[in-house]
């Protein structure tokens, strides 16, 4: 009896190490991952919120005094003479161009992508793999030099404007490059993958035989879709529409190859200061503004996720 | 709605049969557009990067001759060997840190701060790239002048933040699927942890440590903003000497050496796709 109690306490102090080891070793495996990201992903990001107080550096960098300038600047131009305070939009414009056009691109990707999740989820399983390769494969491929052949295709003397010289249709090159639409075609060109990928991912699991169910029910085939396949995949379509317009906010190599520079996005606002611009204070608030509308993006996003479970909505 | 059974055409038509619900015929015609879209820009550049000729539109003849060219240019060496150097080293790093996370998350039990570890590995895919390339930026620039520790490392150690949650993701996903089963019962005939990791552990999720290094290393070898902000001067990788040579004007030596990176990481990603596949 002894015998056994003892061998009892015996067990429960040996679990007792054993799971004190677990949370050792868990935490020791953690921890590098913690330090690489939290010390070079997230500190640098409060450097920047300090940043954006400062006073810019003649040869770039900060001088370390406090000014609010950098946000003032944002609304308002100092003038050169009395140091009067103007009102200026040309930073706001940059800002409502670049979420307008993050703002089409989303809706561009969902309208197309949306067809080519649902084709690819009504494949046979054997055929998923090749599409989902052909879909995955530009998502990695590098985006520059995609870009860039999308620059050979749209440009005056690209592949477009040889081919329809060629067939007759037109004397002279459409003028593509550097316009609203080479910049939005090549944010679609880049980001539609970012939807295309969730969107499957919950139409994988969807059951087709509910689409029987529905038109059993006398549904039509745009009713079906409406009340029953969209709903279904509403979690997939709000996380593709969260990746797409958070890179398309920010996006530095569209604007800049196909928007000739002269296009600013905020991508490229935000590069200038830190390069020629030299004011370093008024790029690293522009991040931050940047920021702050990406996670206002993200809270909409989870919001509009969650209340799925809500009901009809 | 009022009972539209067989009144309209197409849309609004009620059909019958799972198969013919499945098929939207609409859509496969969208599909093999975008399949179109996304591939023919990419084609052109490849086709022309073989062409005997100054011009990137006009076809004359096959050739090799701007793969010779873009060989022997000196800079394109010079940064490919930096591409190199950085994306092998990065990628290291970072399939090492992410491997022992991903235990720790999949294999470690349920533990408080779990969900905000997990969202702290993902932490570089939710910001949008320039905001950390510039807070980068800022950040090293300070501890460049603090430690005057300069060179490539600062680098190294950018891209292996953000090449974590790459290399993280399929080894995380090849651990969920994985039993632990053949694990506990090595415990059970007395193998000690680092046992069981060495002998039962990694050689089961070495497919996706695999896949998680190869992803790792495409994304550091392609990535363009974060190295154009943060590498000092001398530091040019291969995209970012291409990125220069574009803003100067269009040339075929370009499309040589941007097809060679795409075949990289063509073979890349298809090993990966590969790797993941066998385990179903």
């Amino acid at each position: 009896m002894r015998d056994a109690l003892q061998t009892q306490s015996k067990l429960r102090s040996a679990q007792a190490t054993r799971a004190a080891r677990k949370r050792r070793a868990r935490l020791l495996l953690l921890l590098p991952a913690l330090l690489v990201i939290g010390l070079f992903g997230l500190a640098p990001l409060s450097i920047a919120l300090v940043y954006s107080f400062l006073e810019p550096g003649t040869y770039g960098g900060v001088e370390w005094v406090f000014s609010p300038d950098a946000y003032v600047q944002f609304l308002y131009e100092r003038d050169i003479f009395d140091d009067t305070l103007v009102f200026n939009s040309a930073y706001l414009q940059i800002f409502g161009r670049s979420f307008g056009l993050a703002v089409i691109t989303m809706i561009g990707t969902l309208i197309v992508g949306f067809p080519v999740a649902y084709f690819i989820a009504a494949r046979p399983p054997e055929q998923r793999n090749f599409w989902l390769f052909a879909i995955t494969l530009p998502f990695w491929t590098n985006l520059l030099i995609r870009t860039y052949s999308m620059l050979l295709i749209v440009r005056d003397e690209g592949f477009i404007n040889l081919m329809l010289i060629k067939a007759g249709l037109i004397s002279k090159p459409l003028e593509m490059l550097y316009t609203d639409g080479a910049v939005l075609a090549g944010l679609v060109y880049s980001y539609l993958p970012f939807m295309i990928l969730p969107i499957y991912a919950s139409l994988e699991k969807f059951d087709f035989s509910l689409l029987e169910a529905g038109h059993d029910l006398y549904a039509t085939r745009f009713n079906v879709f409406r009340h029953i396949v969209i709903p279904l995949t509403r979690p997939g379509i709000v996380a593709g529409c969260a990746l797409v317009l958070i890179p398309a906010l920010g996006a530095y190599i569209t604007p800049e190859l196909l928007g000739g520079g002269k296009k600013l996005m905020i991508g490229n606002l935000i590069a200038l200061q830190f390069g020629a611009g030299r004011n370093w204070p008024f790029g690293s608030a522009a991040a931050l503004i940047l920021m702050a509308l990406v996670l206002i993006a993200l809270l909409v996003s989870l919001r509009a996720g969650a209340s799925k479970e809500g009901g009809n909505d | 709605m009022t009972d539209p059974v067989g009144k309209k055409p197409g849309l609004f038509k009620r059909v019958t049969g799972s198969r013919e619900l499945r098929r939207q015929p609409l859509f496969t015609g969208i599909s093999w557009l975008v399949l179109l879209f996304l591939y023919a820009p990419v084609a052109v550049l490849i086709v022309f990067s073989f062409n005997d000729n100054r011009s990137v539109v006009r076809w004359t003849e096959f050739s090799l001759r701007w793969y010779t060219a873009a060989l022997d240019n000196g800079d394109i060496r010079r940064s490919a060997l930096i591409s190199l150097e950085v994306a092998l080293t990065a990628t290291v790093f970072a399939t090492v840190i992410a491997t022992m996370a991903a235990l720790a998350t999949a294999r470690g039990g349920a533990f408080r701060g779990r969900s905000a570890a997990i969202a702290l590995i993902n932490q570089p895919l939710m910001i949008p790239e320039i905001v950390t390339a510039i807070a980068t930026l800022s950040f090293f620039s300070i501890l460049r002048q603090l430690t005057g520790v300069t060179g490539l490392g600062w680098l190294i150690l950018a891209h292996t933040v953000f090449c974590i949650p790459f290399a993280y993701m399929p080894i995380r996903a090849r651990l969920s699927d994985m039993p632990a089963t053949f694990e506990e019962a090595a415990a059970d005939l007395y193998a000690a942890p680092w046992q069981v990791f060495r002998h039962v552990t990694l050689p089961l999720l070495m497919p996706g440590v695999m896949a998680g290094a190869m992803l790792a290393f495409v994304v550091s070898l392609d990535d363009v903003i974060i190295t154009l902000l943060v590498a000092g001067p001398g530091e040019t990788t291969l995209p970012i000497y291409i990125l220069g040579q574009i803003r100067r004007g269009v040339t075929p030596e370009v499309n040589a050496v941007s097809t060679i990176l795409i075949a990289v990481t063509v073979a890349m990603v298809a090993l990966t796709f590969l790797l993941q596949r066998k385990r179903k």
